[in-house]
């Protein structure tokens, strides 16, 4: 099949990029759209020309490394998908296609597709942590954890940090981002203690990194390719406004203990 | 100081949105319900305005609790819009909605668009030079709202003005609930249609009141 890329070509962080178009003449439809990246820049190597650049490790769909906007939708047409997991069978036969990085300030380009994304990591470094003494391995099950919580945790949990959520909010927040590494922690016992520091830790980091607000219109969870709920974001806004409320500046007092 | 914390962030703007978002909220209905009186004629509907004026104190707790109300939602608005802008200074060649409302996707326009249209409909049927007042000094309301909406021009205003309205509430309405962190995935949806059903009820209601002075009172 006959595929034609309009690909965002920058050469670095500082300079203006534009589309370039690129016709691919026979792409196999059982290619992933990765591979068919992979043919063009063989293609464009042979050339001496400047592969493009883009993110990808795992191209099983659960590092996050591989994100791109194709044609305006973050990861593409295929819902709850990264796109190294979208197949070209999805495209139809003379399709044209604008590839673009992810754009946000706290997201800058590093090349061609590729954006630096580690505003995120300044995140879970904020907060998204427990703390927990080392040692040998604790007894399986010894922290009861009801069965409920357990599956909304793990959901949140699937958060791969790809950056599709920011990418494709028109205020470029990364809201559901952080919820999702809220509440994955928030939702079991273990993260209880640093609840309510942790949340506003995080959202503060987030703040902090220039993300946009969130104006709860759902385009997050829509290309979300874990699928992470925005009732996700609603928790963490609950717990930020709880935490804010009952903060209690740390006693001065002396205990006259010891 | 709290509070102030608070406000520095985006979630404990948007809470402020939410909170004022419902004061409006209520008094978009109560105002319904006194437009509505309309349909009693005009001794009804008149009595009803000497009857608010004659609050005295109260109302004027009501309306600077609404001014707050509409000048912290405006202000926090703002701020996020422009963080907002900041957040994303390059723009997409290509965007396409995936999930979203064209309602929550336009709440930037909508909202300063009924600023406007605040400012207008308060010159037309509260305060200007123009408005028809009885020997007491009141208000008459009824003959107000039939001279103003015999122009079909400021009706046709009204009628687009309300139909920004039910947009915003649209997304307003449950996004209130979203934004202090209410969400549940039996509720919601739920909450969702009940913002449609509300703001369209809103919108038909006022909307009715030019149409009917258009049409039967020529």
């Amino acid at each position: 099949m006959k595929i034609i890329l309009n690909i965002w070509r920058q050469k670095n962080p500082s300079s203006p990029g534009k589309l370039v178009r690129y016709v691919l003449p026979s792409v196999s439809e059982h290619m992933s759209f990765l591979e068919m990246l992979d043919v063009l820049n063989e293609d464009l190597m042979q050339k001496g020309d400047d592969p493009v650049t883009f993110e990808h490790d795992c191209r099983e769909g659960i590092c996050g490394s591989c994100g791109i906007m194709i044609d305006g939708v973050a990861h593409g047409p295929l819902p709850g998908t990264t796109v190294c997991q979208l197949h070209m069978r999805h495209f139809k036969d003379g399709d044209e296609l604008v590839l673009e990085p992810w754009r946000a300030k706290a997201f800058p380009v590093l090349k061609d597709l590729m954006v630096d994304r580690s505003a995120f990591d300044r995140i879970i470094q904020a907060g998204g942590y427990i703390s927990v003494n080392t040692g040998s391995a604790p007894d399986a099950n010894a922290i009861p954890v009801p069965k409920p919580d357990a599956e909304r945790a793990m959901d949140a949990a699937a958060c791969i940090g790809c950056g599709a959520c920011v990418a494709a909010c028109p205020n470029a927040s990364a809201s559901l981002f952080t919820a999702a590494k809220v509440s994955h922690l928030g939702l079991l016992p273990q993260g209880q203690p640093e609840r309510p520091q942790r949340v506003i830790s995080m959202v503060n980091s987030m703040n902090a990194e220039l993300f946009g607000s969130c104006t709860n219109i759902g385009e997050c969870e829509a290309v979300c390719p874990k699928r992470i709920p925005i009732e996700t974001i609603a928790l963490m806004h609950r717990d930020y406004l709880k935490a804010c409320w009952s903060f209690r500046p740390e006693s001065t007092a002396s205990q006259g203990a010891g | 100081m709290r509070v102030a914390r608070l406000y520095d962030s985006t979630v404990g703007k948007k809470a402020v949105m939410a909170a004022t978002g419902v004061l409006l909220f209520g008094f978009v209905i109560t105002h319904l319900l006194g437009n509505l009186q309309f349909y009693l004629g005009p001794e009804a509907l008149n009595a009803y305005g000497r009857n608010l004026r004659h609050l005295g104190a109260l109302l004027w707790a009501a309306r600077l609790g609404l001014l707050a109300a509409v000048l912290l939602h405006i202000s926090a608005a703002v701020q996020l819009w422009r963080l907002n802008k900041q957040a994303r200074p390059s723009h997409y060649e290509k965007l396409t909605a995936a999930g979203s409302s064209y309602a929550s996707r336009t709440m930037m326009w909508s909202g300063p668009i009924l600023a406007l249209f605040i400012g207008y409909h308060l010159y037309h049927l509260t305060l200007g030079a123009h408005l028809l007042h009885d020997a007491d000094g009141f208000p008459l309301v009824y003959q107000n709202v039939v001279a103003g909406f015999s122009d079909p021009l400021a009706s046709g205003l009204y009628i687009v003005a309300m139909s920004f309205l039910g947009m915003h509430l649209m997304h307003g309405i449950w996004s209130m609930f979203q934004s202090i962190g209410w969400n549940h995935p039996k509720y919601t949806p739920l909450i969702k249609r009940i913002a449609v059903l509300t703001a369209a009820l809103i919108v038909a209601g006022n909307i009715s009141i030019p149409v009917a002075v258009l049409l039967f009172h020529q």
